[in-house]
């Protein structure tokens, strides 16, 4: 989907500065379901405004490897760090990384049984304590920041997919994350809607945020990000620039991927 | 041999010809028309839902001559043929029901043996009840989340403070003199209040990762749902104060609803728990992303959806409570079909079984079937299009 990311000139995302700040730290983390070896000896570390895809073979990982950084899933080994604080099975600590860590998820997840304003305010006014006043205000303004703030009052059942996940984004930046996170964003939308999807992510982009997408868009990993790492069988495989990811792979496992996925 | 195929299927529609003009509109301009006048109206909503088929035109009409039978005769004897006026059993001289029976024993019905002159201080509660609940049911209403605390709080201790008395003056009533109608709504209204919050504790406990906690929630819902509510009642009133030690001694009423509370809140968890079963891993997930502890993505984002879920469960649990209140007459407490029994004893009236049955019957399938249509309604109204 190349032809989804907008080429025009006043986005030159690929020269922006990522600042020396670490924002996620792994080291040596394994995880195992039951018996199965998921996430072997993973190392990582991200920086402030780094945007990262992931990329590789189903039950690679790749979503795991994400969701052990806001701690939907429990790291067995090793040592996950975001934004200074460590994962442990301390429930403040999780609550607070999980305040500044935005995800966003390939079903959506709205809650059916609020409006969208509803969707988008809930996290602020409970968990930030934002009143609700100022809270309905960040929810609208960022409601037009993904296009669709004639939407607010309408349930998410009424939207379109697109549009939901646009909700979606919206929900999770109205807590103002430091970090987002995308568990392959767009696998559940019709073709004509990943666009609208990729573009929100690619603004968001352009102001710096920093991102970790697992995703197949491998269009939006060529323009948007600055890092691609290929994971198969619990391990990160390869990482390097997109430029040289996608051109001169160098690990066989990374080669085959490749001409797969790009081969239709 | 293609072209021979092709035309073995060509369908011309002889039939048609003459009247048939393949093109009466050029595109674009056709107009709405009406539809075929048998699809809609009286007539088309006879078509389809009793004359659909042969198998309906023959249950409609079984149907029919069934109501023939049945009706008029049921009619006449509850209504036409009845007797409305006396006060006597000898004022019953027809064929039909005896209503005369009912208006006598109206007030014990309604009642129990609570003092006349202290009846005011029930109708007083029911009055206010009636406000409240008729002010939390009717939508889009101001402040109901303090009205629904009024209810559930305040009025209660008021409506406790009338009944039994004792205090401010007003003449203390015991509870044995409770009955009727009265006591089959305390019954009723305590079970269903306090069922659904600790149901939805227990069906918590029960989903828990806290393997204590699920253990005792799981051994909690397995005993109560296990026993009959009889002998948990029997329990209740004849073992319970065995165990007491001498001169303690609590009101059997309150046994009573202590046991009725716990055994309707195991059935309301398991009810609950299908509700939690049913949402999806990902609401729970997106939840936690957000950073809401486990209390406000339950209360927020989990309960709701569940609850929602499960209104005609819940709604179905609550009037089975409703009618199972009629077994406290066991234990010697007088609801109204324990007063409706009773009444059939006195010698005065023999034989009105049917009418005192009757009665009880309509008054208990009033309530529950309102409570059915506002389940109906409250499922309309919280579907959000999903």
């Amino acid at each position: 989907m190349s032809d989804a990311v907008d080429t025009s000139p006043k986005t030159p995302i690929k020269e922006m500065k990522i600042s020396q700040e670490i924002m996620i730290q792994m080291q040596g983390v394994h995880k195992w379901f039951g018996q199965f070896h998921v996430l072997k000896d993973i190392n990582l570390t991200v920086n402030r405004g780094e945007r990262i895809v992931i990329c590789g073979p189903s039950g690679s990982g790749k979503s795991t490897l994400i969701r052990c950084i806001n701690r939907l899933e429990e790291h067995q080994q090793g040592k996950i760090v975001v934004e200074g604080t460590e994962l442990t099975n301390d429930l403040k600590h999780i609550e607070m990384i999980r305040r500044e860590v935005g995800m966003v998820f390939q079903h959506f997840n709205l809650f059916p049984h609020l409006s969208v304003l509803d969707n988008l305010t809930l996290a602020p006014i409970w968990v930030r304590k934002t009143p609700r006043r100022e809270a309905e205000q960040q929810a609208m303004h960022f409601l037009e920041r993904v296009k669709i703030p004639e939407q607010a009052h309408k349930y998410p059942g009424q939207l379109s997919g697109g549009q939901q996940q646009r909700v979606a984004i919206a929900r999770s930046l109205c807590m103002n994350p430091k970090i987002m996170l995308f568990d392959e964003p767009t696998s559940a939308l019709d073709p004509e809607m990943i666009k609208e999807v990729l573009d929100t992510m690619i603004s968001l982009a352009e102001e710096g945020m920093t991102m970790i997408c697992v995703t197949h868009e491998m269009g939006f990993a060529k323009t948007v990000a600055n890092r691609v790492i290929f994971m198969d069988g619990g391990e990160i495989i390869e990482e390097n620039e997109p430029e040289q990811f996608f051109n001169h792979p160098r690990h066989d496992r990374t080669k085959l991927f490749l001409s797969q996925i790009l081969a239709h | 041999m293609t072209d021979k195929t092709v035309d073995a299927h060509r369908i011309d529609p002889p039939s048609l010809a003459g009247t048939y003009n393949p093109r009466p509109y050029e595109p674009g301009t056709h107009p709405d028309l009406p539809p075929p006048g048998n699809t809609i109206g009286l007539q088309g909503w006879l078509r389809q839902n009793l004359f659909s088929s042969p198998l309906n035109t023959l249950a409609t009409l079984v149907g029919l001559y069934l109501i023939w039978l049945t009706l008029p005769p049921l009619l006449s004897w509850a209504i036409f043929d009845a007797d409305w006026r006396g006060s006597t059993a000898e004022d019953c001289s027809s064929d039909g029901a005896c209503w005369v029976f009912i208006q006598t024993w109206f007030k014990q019905l309604m009642y129990g043996r609570y003092p006349d002159e202290e009846l005011w201080r029930i109708n007083l509660s029911y009055l206010i009840g009636a406000i409240g609940i008729g002010y939390l049911v009717i939508p889009d209403l101001p402040r109901k989340p303090w009205v629904g605390a009024f209810m559930l709080i305040v009025f209660p201790a008021i409506a406790l403070e009338l009944f039994t008395g004792g205090e401010f003056g007003l003449p203390a009533v015991e509870t044995a003199r409770w009955g009727g109608l009265f006591l089959t709504l305390v019954v009723a209204s305590v079970g269903i209040v306090f069922s659904l919050p600790l149901g939805v504790l227990l069906a918590l406990g029960r989903r828990s990762d806290m393997p204590i906690i699920r253990a005792i929630s799981v051994a909690f819902i397995e005993f109560w749902r296990g026993v009959p509510l009889i002998t948990v009642l029997f329990m209740a009133s004849v073992m319970f104060p065995l165990f007491m030690p001498e001169g303690v001694n609590f009101d059997k009423l309150l046994r009573a609803l202590f046991g009725v509370m716990l055994f309707a809140s195991a059935y309301m968890a398991e009810v609950v728990r299908g509700g939690l079963q049913a949402i999806p891993k990902g609401q729970y997930e997106a939840a936690e992303s957000l950073g809401l502890s486990y209390w406000k993505m339950m209360g927020l984002i989990i309960l709701p959806q569940a609850l929602k879920m499960v209104i005609p469960g819940i709604v179905n649990t609550f009037i089975g409570l409703f009618k199972d209140t009629t077994l406290v007459s066991i234990i010697g407490l007088f609801d109204l079909l324990g007063m409706a029994q009773a009444a059939l004893t006195n010698p005065d009236w023999p034989g009105y079984a049917a009418e005192s049955y009757v009665f009880a019957g309509l008054v208990f399938w009033v309530f529950c079937f309102a409570m059915s249509r506002y389940s109906q309604y409250l499922e309309r109204k919280l579907h959000t299009g999903h």
